[in-house]
């Protein structure tokens, strides 16, 4: 850390994976550099929101809990959203959803996730580190961002500064509880070109058949366990991958590409979730049951623009 | 040349331009990366060039579906193949050893060939840059000699060394950094890839051509190689 005097946070123990992520790393793609960001965004900005931050300042997203303990620098307010992982201020419950005061020698802990995978920890004014490629958000893979610069997760004795700004707190115009991203299990897809390419039970199976998220699921992508899914292409020329495609490997079973995916891929693809739908993935734990449904692509336009106005 | 412009995602259009992989894509494929992203401008969020695609993701609060597909349809109604020589053309020194290249053996056995011989011929003519992706500054080069080719390994690598020099098929490329890979390593080269990646301009883009030079031990480390052997496959 550059300047320790500006430190919030310092981790005492680091949980399975807690990274800075901000709103993501665009403009780049075509230099084979993925998107990263807060795999689920609309959690990730009502964080901000509950503090009156930037929506897209840099926060921490705390994948699982898993122990994760922070040791508070400086008296702040601090704001939690997404997942329930058991969070605690010392030995007081936080409620996900809420800002709330800390003072210097508190400790902040996260625990065994209760709802959702993905919990979102912002600070006032945003935490300062370092902006590689146009975004603060760490990809580990391509050793980019984060609060080292490299890409890296927390670990043990990392500080964490911050631009220190007076919180306007805010109180969320919606039960915490119901979080937008927790609830349902209905993924809505937008067909893509090769839809047409897949047998007749196969497209059956795809929109009817209940998936299983597989334990092997990262920000990378999520598998899904269910039918075996046929294509008639077998593999295609690589081309560019959009968030949330839905793509077929030659094993039947669907992987969803998230936030970290690489830029470029050539296996045939159903289509791609919706940017909800993105973010609603992003909170299953392995084992939840999903549903994918067709939508269109105005109608998942109106849904996201609907849900982009509830932050005003 | 049978375009076709395709729903992909929500806000996101693939622009198909050809359907097999031939080096005389790439002119047509830069002109329209670059005139796309004149025609979109600050509405274009991300622009991903491929073999035979270019990917298009725009802002959707800004343009509309329709005014999307009217641009690009204007952009390809006009598209003229760019000059082949705009292309920067690199010289890229690698040390080709079995113990950083540990497929040179199973490249050359696959061919037919010795191992001087695979050297020779990897280094004999340029390969264009058709694509950047799987990783920052990854570039997709082609095509390697028909007795070159060689399928990639069963089981990916799970570490490849950073600046690897790898066959696949008829592809070939430089691994930027430590990543996971399934090519067969033929060398190394001490070219910091992913430094130049990191700061946004990376060293190879589409449209380049790249030429290999054989080079010894002491060249490489002399240049700043690691000779960190990479294993064999298992």
């Amino acid at each position: 850390m550059s300047d320790e005097s500006r430190a919030l946070l310092r981790v005492e123990k680091a949980g399975p994976l807690a990274l800075v992520v901000d709103g993501g790393r665009f403009g780049v793609r075509h230099l084979g550099v993925t998107q990263g960001g807060a795999a689920d965004w609309v959690s990730f900005r009502w964080a901000n929101w509950l503090l009156g931050n930037a929506l897209e300042a840099a926060a921490l997203e705390i994948v699982l809990g898993g122990g994760l303990m922070l040791e508070v620098e400086q008296d702040a307010t601090l704001a939690l959203a997404g997942a329930d992982l058991d969070a605690r201020l010392d030995d007081r419950p936080l409620a996900p959803g809420t800002a709330f005061p800390v003072s210097a020698g508190q400790r902040l802990s996260f625990h065994q996730p209760r709802d959702g995978l993905r919990a979102y920890l912002a600070v006032p004014g945003g935490l300062a580190t370092p902006v590689v490629l146009g975004s603060r958000s760490a990809t580990p893979r391509e050793q980019l961002g984060g609060h080292r610069g490299d890409g890296s997760a927390l670990s043990g004795g990392d500080r964490l500064a911050w631009n220190p700004q007076q919180a306007r707190v805010r109180r969320l115009p919606f039960d915490p509880a119901q979080g937008i991203t927790l609830r349902g299990n209905r993924l809505a897809l937008v067909p893509g070109a090769q839809v047409g390419h897949f047998t007749g039970a196969s497209l059956y199976h795809a929109f009817n058949a209940t998936w299983r998220i597989d334990t092997r699921a990262d920000r990378m992508g999520i598998r899904l366990l269910g039918p075996e899914l046929h294509c008639r292409l077998g593999s295609m020329i690589s081309e560019g991958i959009p968030l949330g495609a839905v793509q077929v490997p030659p094993d039947g079973q669907p992987i969803v590409l998230l936030n970290d995916r690489q830029t470029i891929g050539g296996y045939p693809r159903l289509g791609a979730l919706t940017p909800l739908a993105s973010a609603r993935l992003a909170q299953c734990l392995p084992g939840k049951e999903v549903g994918l449904v067709a939508t269109s692509r105005e109608w998942a336009l109106v849904s996201y623009r609907r849900c982009l106005e509830a932050f005003r | 040349m049978q375009t076709r412009i395709e729903l992909t995602a929500m806000d996101v259009l693939m622009v198909r331009l050809f359907d097999t992989i031939d080096e005389a894509n790439m002119a047509w494929l830069l002109a329209a990366d670059r005139a796309l992203r004149d025609a979109f401008g600050d509405t274009l969020i991300d622009l991903v060039p491929s073999y035979t695609t270019l990917m298009l993701h725009y802002d959707c609060l800004r343009l509309t579906h329709d005014e999307a597909l009217a641009r690009i349809e204007a952009v390809l109604s006009r598209l003229e193949p760019a000059d082949a020589g705009l292309g920067r053309r690199h010289e890229i020194a690698v040390w080709y050893d079995p113990s950083v290249g540990p497929e040179l053996a199973r490249v050359a056995e696959h061919g037919g060939l010795s191992i001087e011989e695979v050297v020779q011929r990897h280094c004999g003519r340029d390969y264009h840059v058709f694509a950047l992706g799987f990783a920052p500054g990854y570039g997709f080069m082609g095509m390697v000699e028909e007795a070159l080719a060689t399928p990639r390994l069963k089981t990916p690598r799970r570490r490849v060394a950073a600046g690897s020099v790898g066959i696949a098929d008829r592809q070939t490329a430089i691994y930027p950094l430590l990543s996971p890979g399934g090519w067969n390593i033929v060398g190394r080269t001490a070219v910091p890839l992913f430094e130049h990646a990191r700061r946004g301009d990376p060293l190879l883009l589409p449209g380049d051509r790249v030429r290999f030079r054989a080079v010894s031990r002491a060249e490489f480390e002399r240049q700043g190689g690691d000779a960190t052997p990479l294993e064999a496959a298992p």
